[in-house]
């Protein structure tokens, strides 16, 4: 065969071959159609633990209760029991080392998600005891009168 | 060449038997069929959403956006809590301001103050991703960044995505966003981390209302799978064929 034929054949040929050394580098070895088929399954297998080992950062009232048993008893006999320590005094992520203090959140913004007087029929939000917050002690921080851990009794 | 008439006959009735064989019988399983028929997973991770139960507190969004790093003031959330009043005059008014990161606590809604008294029903619809058995978010995305695992969470790749934004348009329920920071697609992922610990997902955990729960579908004894099997739960845009996995307990067909 004439090489004015076989020049640009070598050419192409040489190209494929970076191509496909290029792909082989640069693709990881555990990409590819895994459990849910091509459609759905066609991706790299190990990014799966990459979400697997994702920080946990709110670790539940379980974390808090046995160095916390003076503020875990009495929420826990009390209408709050419902709402998680995290919810209010923040995730607890690595405390006491990380962060060593919890900042809490006294906001009035904070008691109002629930206890703003919203009265819809049929809701349980109508059920809830709320209060209108443009109207009521406005710029007094709730707990100054209603303990958020002992919420039946009137302050302190 | 020729041939007799019974010989013709006998070759035409055996090409007929081979050509009437189905084709199936033939069929090469993939790896992946293969794979899945002797490992099957024991896992299928479903959710369920109680809307009678939902006050609107907008705890869960508060916790989804800490646990999950998506920016708190951004407009973005992987959750959503909404508000739907259908009035006594027939019209219906919704809004989910911030996605309801700081709760429902005020009357006004949508510009307007709608009293309570005018109100023919109500309720709050708190929203996420519904890891569709059949998720056209995934069949979208051209390069493999999302995908889907064995135990049906839909995960994004965050090294992979080349943020076209395919994915985000093909969601029916407007569950993808792209995030500000690492700028790919972002959403739900039933916070794997936790749900592979063993543990609730933030969302679940951070509920004072039992509004929401998560459970293996695929265990017959789990509390939300009995849920499912017993009582009348909906799914959202089932016309859409894309079998949602997030199950609603009091769908009203208002919500959208």
């Amino acid at each position: 065969m004439s090489s004015h034929v076989l020049r640009p054949l070598w050419v192409v040929i040489i190209i494929v071959i970076l191509i496909l050394g290029a792909r082989f580098i640069i693709v990881p070895p555990d990409f590819g159609i895994q459990e849910r088929g091509f459609m759905y399954g066609y991706h790299r297998k190990s990014n799966e633990d990459d979400w697997k080992a994702f920080k946990v950062k709110y670790r539940t009232r379980k974390y808090c209760k046995d160095c916390h048993p003076d503020k875990y008893e009495p929420i826990m006999s009390s209408k709050h029991r419902i709402i998680q320590c995290e919810n209010c005094h923040g995730p607890a992520v690595d405390h006491p080392e990380d962060p060593p203090k919890l900042v809490v959140d006294k906001s009035r913004s904070l008691c109002i998600r629930c206890h703003a007087r919203l009265r819809y029929p049929g809701t349980e939000r109508a059920k809830i005891k709320g209060i209108d917050p443009e109207e009521h002690n406005t710029g007094m921080e709730c707990s100054m009168c209603h303990n958020p851990h002992k919420p039946d009794m009137e302050g302190w | 060449m020729s041939i007799s008439r019974r010989d013709f006959l006998i070759s035409t009735l055996k090409i007929a038997a081979a050509s009437a064989l189905p084709l199936s019988a033939f069929k090469i399983l993939s790896p992946a069929e293969a794979r899945a028929s002797v490992e099957a997973s024991t896992v299928r991770w479903g959710f369920i959403v109680d809307t009678y139960k939902c006050v609107g507190c907008g705890f869960c969004v508060k916790a989804c956006k800490l646990e999950n790093e998506v920016p708190y003031e951004a407009p973005v959330t992987r959750t959503w809590v909404e508000r739907y009043l259908i009035l006594k005059d027939g019209r219906m008014v919704a809004d989910t301001p911030l996605g309801g990161r700081d709760g429902f606590t005020s009357l006004e809604i949508q510009e307007e103050v709608v009293k309570p008294e005018d109100v023919a029903k109500a309720f709050f619809v708190p929203k996420l991703c519904n890891q569709c058995e059949n998720p056209p978010c995934v069949q979208v995305c051209p390069v493999g960044a999302t995908y889907q695992t064995a135990d049906g969470v839909v995960l994004v790749d965050r090294t992979w995505c080349i943020g076209c934004g395919y994915c985000i348009m093909a969601c029916p329920y407007g569950v993808r966003f792209f995030h500000p920071v690492y700028k790919v697609a972002e959403k739900c992922t039933f916070c794997y981390h936790r749900i592979n610990k063993g543990m609730k997902t933030a969302c679940v955990g951070a509920c004072p209302f039992g509004a929401r729960q998560i459970g293996n579908l695929k265990d017959p004894n789990d509390p939300v799978t009995k849920t499912i099997m017993t009582q009348r739960v909906a799914v959202l845009k089932d016309e859409y064929g894309t079998k949602p996995q997030v199950y609603y307990i009091g769908l009203d067909e208002n919500v959208r």
